[in-house]
């Protein structure tokens, strides 16, 4: 027996290493047929590390103090040293974050993953979904911008326009009447640990979710039903070596395209950086234009195209909340009888790309002011588009159980094709 | 009378959109031009420096552009000072805001906020116009704040209204004339400006230079990377069939 054999050995008879490793990666079969969209999960979790290291080495300098937020960002990106890559790294990361995570969840909806055994799971990521959004939020607070200031003050009043108790919950949540140095502190404490915590244990759970019912494919059938004399499945791979090297290569495009960003256009044009956030967070100067990150700009769209009615903006807060709940249900909407969008008749190929076209077109009016395509009759043209896209948006979810059912589709494969 | 009133409520909007969204002309600067950022510190510190600070700007944050310490101390470093102070203004806010009726802005990281062409279009821009406070207006800002503090050197410029053909038939067009030229011939003054513009770019992130020599080499690094990885998955996966 070899010294490293005794060693692991020792380990393991008193803590399950050997077990661990098997079971989530050297024996842990994933289907062989993966493609592009694949890669996304495994760089989620990269990026997840990646905000966490430049989160940590950010917050040995930041101070969240109203008077010296602002300030102490500003030290970072000149007076500590490798700063402004840090910080770089981190606004780049926020967005990037999105970007995967978007993509990844566009990969569900092609292929069907949230389709049972795998409501669970899909759940699981819904809920880290919504958790990405709060720490989004809270984070976006902490460098005391124009439009850190804003942007927090629409949010925050998006709860002051719930009936009866909407004021004081609103108060509650600022711990003042105004966004304040109260707000920044407790948005801090929030952005650096506690939905970091939540946030890396729903992680875990949507792991070994996944590690229980195993991955779906781009065919959509299950391998395990075809298994060989062993017990392993005739179309899966053990994960680890084949794809994490398999990763690996998605790793190292990923990170070709995030340098590019962070070293030559951290701002991304205002997209990423927003320049009115250059500008100190000043209480009494409201900016002309108030728009969040992009990656939020398809529920802000849709909050401002609501109109009022019986004298409240609550309206608005139900749809953009709907918005976003709504993609628990997904999993008991698709009556499809098979998975895949590669077996699915032309009625869900359709709906998907009405779908992700509406999604484009609200991010993209969201970040422009109501105005900026002129008036149809009395109404902003721009929302009369954003009203359009909304119903689009929901009818992909709401009419699913008519067109999945009624689709034409055609049989799976037995085996998974290449 | 309902009429006057309402021209009078109206007009000045109009007005105001009308010169509020000038056409921003491109700013001729490159960051990589040293020369040209040490000319616009000498003039930030001798015509914006006096009443706008830069309170996160240190001076010897100069030094990447070549220059020694004794550099800066002999020639953009006015009063007491050391080297690695940051750009602070004496001028107390409280005051400035009743001489101008707003404090000046920090301009440490303006041009991230404003942009370049924002900032060079602005700067060109002053005219006369005796209905201010300060005597002087701004195309790209109306009622600005700030008097034209280049007067000098650009000379005096005024409004004009002219007739031109726009795509919805003839449109009147408000341009800024110069009247009265000052020490420097216009194409002087517009290399003075895009100098101050490119040293005010400077300062929204000294560090741009090395970001962007890093990046090169980072992006190598990675390029060989790639090239490993994807090599290591192609022997790994012979054997997935």
């Amino acid at each position: 027996m070899t010294r490293t054999q005794a060693l692991l050995d020792w380990i393991d008879a008193r803590f399950p290493l050997s077990s661990l490793w098997k079971e989530h990666l050297s024996e842990y079969y994933a289907p062989k047929n993966f493609n592009f969209w694949y890669y996304f999960g495994s760089l989620a979790v990269l990026v997840l590390v990646i905000q966490i290291i430049s989160g940590i080495f950010l917050t040995m300098n930041y101070k969240p103090d109203a008077a010296q937020a602002f300030g102490s960002v500003e030290y970072i990106m000149r007076d500590v040293p490798g700063g402004w890559l840090i910080r770089y790294i981190h606004s780049t990361g926020a967005s990037m974050f999105f970007v995967v995570v978007y993509l990844h969840m566009f990969r569900g909806l092609l292929y069907g993953s949230y389709r049972k055994p795998r409501e669970l799971l899909w759940l699981v990521g819904v809920l880290i979904y919504l958790c990405m959004m709060a720490e989004a939020f809270f984070g976006y607070l902490l460098p005391w911008g124009q439009m850190s200031y804003w942007g927090a003050q629409v949010i925050v009043n998006l709860f002051a326009a719930v009936p009866i108790i909407g004021e004081d919950l609103a108060v509650w949540i600022r711990g003042d009447y105004v966004i304040s140095d109260a707000t920044l502190n407790r948005f801090f404490a929030f952005h650096v640990i506690a939905i970091p915590l939540v946030l890396l244990a729903l992680v875990v759970v949507h792991i070994m979710a996944l590690h229980e019912v195993g991955s779906n494919n781009p065919d959509g059938i299950e391998i395990k039903k075809k298994k060989d004399a062993s017990g392993r499945p005739l179309d899966g791979i053990a994960f680890h070596p084949y794809y994490t090297v398999k990763d690996m290569v998605g790793v190292a495009v990923f990170l070709a395209v995030f340098s590019i960003v962070v070293f030559f256009a951290p701002e991304v044009g205002g997209y990423f950086l927003e320049y009115n956030n250059f500008i100190p967070a000043d209480p009494l100067k409201t900016p002309q234009h108030i728009a969040p990150v992009w990656y939020f700009t398809p529920y802000y769209a849709m909050l401002r195209a609501v109109p009022a009615f019986l004298g409240t903006q609550f309206w608005g807060v139900l749809v953009m909340g709907a918005a976003v709940l709504i993609f628990f249900f997904l999993p008991w909407l698709d009556r499809s009888p098979v998975r895949s969008i590669r077996y699915k008749g032309a009625y869900y190929r359709i709906a998907l790309a009405l779908f992700v076209l509406s999604f484009v077109v609200l991010g993209w009016l969201g970040t422009q002011p109501t105005d900026f395509l002129g008036k149809l009759g009395s109404t902003d043209m721009a929302v009369i588009l954003a009203r359009l896209f909304t119903v689009v948006y929901f009818a992909f979810f709401l009419l699913m159980p008519w067109y999945s059912r009624i689709d034409r589709t055609r049989p799976e494969p037995e085996r998974v094709t290449g | 009378m309902k009429k006057i009133l309402f021209l009078a409520l109206v007009l000045p909007c109009a007005a105001y959109a009308a010169v509020g969204h000038v056409k921003l002309d491109k700013a001729p600067i490159d960051y990589r031009d040293a020369v040209s950022i040490q000319r616009g510190a000498q003039v930030f510190v001798n015509y914006c420096l006096n009443c706008h600070g830069a309170q996160y700007m240190r001076y010897n944050r100069l030094m990447a552009l070549g220059l020694t310490e004794q550099q800066i101390r002999d020639n953009l470093l006015f009063g007491p000072g050391k080297v690695g102070d940051t750009m602070t203004v004496a001028t107390r806010a409280r005051d400035a805001k009743e001489w101008f009726g707003v404090a000046p802005p920090d301009l440490s990281v303006v041009a991230r906020s404003r942009g370049a062409d924002w900032l060079y279009t602005y700067l060109r821009s002053y005219y006369r116009d005796d209905k201010t406070a300060t005597g002087w207006n701004n195309l790209v800002f109306p009622n600005v704040g700030m008097p034209h503090v280049l007067w000098q050197l650009q000379g005096q410029q005024v409004l004009e209204v002219k007739e031109a053909d726009g795509p919805h038939g003839k449109q009147s067009v408000t341009e800024v004339v110069l009247a009265e030229p000052g020490a420097l011939a216009p194409i002087e003054y517009n290399r003075l400006v895009a100098d101050l513009v490119n040293y005010l770019v400077f300062m929204g992130e000294p560090e741009r230079a090395s970001r962007v020599r890093i990046g090169y080499i980072v992006l190598i690094a990675v390029g060989v990377l790639f090239v490993l990885f994807y090599l290591l998955k192609r022997e790994y996966w012979k054997d997935v069939h």
